[in-house]
């Protein structure tokens, strides 16, 4: 699977992932092998798009291409499948703040959200970040 | 394979060097390590060359052809290894196989790297070439959050309140700052040296929860050393330093190592084979310079070197075990957070240190009666990790 297979999906509001056809366990964001076996006996699958934030950080200080987006909050998420992602949390800075490390064990649903590409970023067209939404 | 040895060592001060290229910073460092080898020009056969991001700051690439023939190698076989933030380490480590292969006796080790005059958004954006750069990239993740995500998962996993861990984190600020306070090579010398843990808490927040002295700083700087075989260099000098043990090891983006970020699987590999190969166990380290690039990271590598139980890294800073006058002494140069982190130079820095402190010759800030001393370097989000023990003696 290509990676903008995987970003096209986000837009879309689909996690992308791989199911192992040897151990059954998945894979996510896409990968050339199983994450857990190594096998390429891989089948492309539509993941639940949930999952809970087991970390999380408020980013001041960006690098350049990045600059006018700050500040966010970067995280990462296991999908209910067991694979982490990596996205941004959905929330104003004020309420990260507030939160804290309450934020970790909280529940979210991806999507994804399009923002200008950089110089160095694979995609020349666009880039493409996984967004994590709160459930309340 | 045959038993290595350090001849000589040689390091910029590490700082801001706006007048100086990345090509005078290597030979600057190189001639202050050959200096101390006794040998000629002509006996080096080969140079093994860590930068990292030569690229983005300099605009400059295939440097180590330019740096071989700077300093009066032409035509010699010259490398440029890059790791990330462990590009010396790999090349130094990749030199001593080389020697002990039987391949060449004698060559040239170092690095150099120019992050400070580059600049914060240039640097910072160079440094986060080494997370994942499609899938972590995307989201802004830099150095400073890789960490920031590692310290939270941290604080949750072993219970413990993250203002508590933050405290000891800035412990780890304030020792290094200390020692880097008085390392007249440090980037920080005569500064930084009577900080405060409620300075380091106070400080400008970089990327929560980390502050801006939570992090080492951006440098310019240089590094070299030239190894041997060990017969050759028990001829040459008085007092060979020799590699007993090296270690490698590699991983995928964060996202692949999940929760094993905060427990850096690879570098426990890496220090595993380095210990195996020198026939020791962490009892046998006197010292260690450990890759602190942010003051958690300096915690969780303790751990994985198995220094101390998993969870237990942060108490053992809070405890004064870490500090010069403790049971195993982290960073007594400063490390990165008080020498300063010119990336590709970073490595071989580490083993300057080691080296001058084997030999009794690390004035300001000596361990007492160190004869065995470990390295540490860690490569972007543990996707390289270099671990490297020497001794003063040979077996």
């Amino acid at each position: 699977m290509r990676f903008v297979d995987f970003f096209n999906a986000l837009l879309e509001g689909k996690v992308i992932g791989q199911k192992c056809n040897d151990c059954g366990s998945y894979t996510c964001p896409p990968k050339a092998t199983c994450d857990e076996c190594g096998s390429r006996n891989l089948e492309a699958v539509e993941m639940s798009g949930r999952g809970v934030i087991r970390t999380f950080t408020t980013t001041y200080v960006a690098p350049s291409g990045y600059t006018e987006e700050t500040p966010y909050t970067v995280a990462m998420v296991e999908l209910d499948e067991g694979p982490w992602i990596v996205g941004r949390i959905d929330l104003p800075n004020e309420e990260v703040e507030k939160l804290g490390q309450e934020l970790i064990g909280a529940r979210v649903s991806v999507y994804g959200k399009e923002f200008p590409t950089e110089p160095f970023y694979p995609d020349k067209k666009r880039r493409v970040v996984p967004m994590f939404k709160l459930e309340r | 394979m045959r038993d290595v040895a350090v001849l000589g060592v040689g390091m910029t001060k590490f700082g801001k060097h706006p007048d100086k290229s990345l090509v005078d910073l290597f030979a600057e460092a190189f001639y202050e390590a050959f200096e101390g080898s006794n040998i000629e020009l002509k006996d080096i056969q080969a140079l093994y060359y860590g930068n990292f991001v030569g690229e983005m700051t300099d605009g400059s690439g295939n440097l180590s052809g330019f740096m071989a023939d700077e300093i009066g190698l032409r035509g010699i076989p010259a490398i440029r290894y890059e790791g990330a933030c462990a590009s010396s380490s790999v090349a130094f480590r990749e030199a001593v196989r080389a020697v002990a292969a039987g391949y060449y006796d004698i060559v040239a080790v170092g690095g150099s790297e120019r992050l400070y005059t580059a600049g914060t958004e240039i640097g910072t954006r160079a440094l986060a070439t080494a997370v994942d750069g499609v899938y972590e990239i995307t989201a802004g993740l830099t150095f400073p959050g890789v960490f920031a995500l590692a310290a939270r998962l941290y604080a949750k996993k072993y219970e413990i309140p993250l203002e508590e861990l933050r405290e000891m984190m800035a412990m780890v600020s304030v020792k290094n700052h200390k020692y880097g306070a008085i390392n007249p090579k440090a980037q920080f010398y005569g500064k930084l040296g009577d900080l405060k843990v409620e300075d380091v808490l106070n400080s400008r927040m970089i990327s929560s929860p980390l502050t801006l002295l939570d992090c080492c700083p951006m440098t310019d700087g240089g590094s070299a050393a030239i190894i041997a075989a060990a017969d050759l260099a028990e001829d040459l000098v008085d007092t060979p330093i020799y590699v007993r043990g090296t270690g490698q090891s590699s991983a995928g983006g964060l996202f692949r190592q999940k929760e094993d970020i905060i427990r850096a699987v690879p570098r426990r590999t890496a220090s595993q084979m380095a210990f195996k190969e020198a026939n020791m166990s962490p009892k046998d380290i006197d010292f260690v310079e450990i890759h602190d690039c942010f003051t958690i990271a300096e915690i969780i590598a303790t751990e994985a070197m198995g220094f101390f139980e998993y969870g237990q890294g942060c108490y053992a800073v809070r405890d004064g075990v870490t500090s010069i006058d403790g049971d195993l002494p982290v960073n007594p140069d400063g490390g990165l957070i008080g020498k300063g982190h010119p990336v590709g130079a970073t490595g071989v820095s580490q083993v300057y240190s080691v080296v001058k402190q084997l030999r009794g010759e690390f004035k300001e800030n000596p361990v007492k009666n160190a004869e065995t001393a470990m390295t540490d370097t860690l490569g972007g989000d543990f996707g390289t990790l270099v671990n490297m023990i020497f001794s003063v003696h040979r077996r």
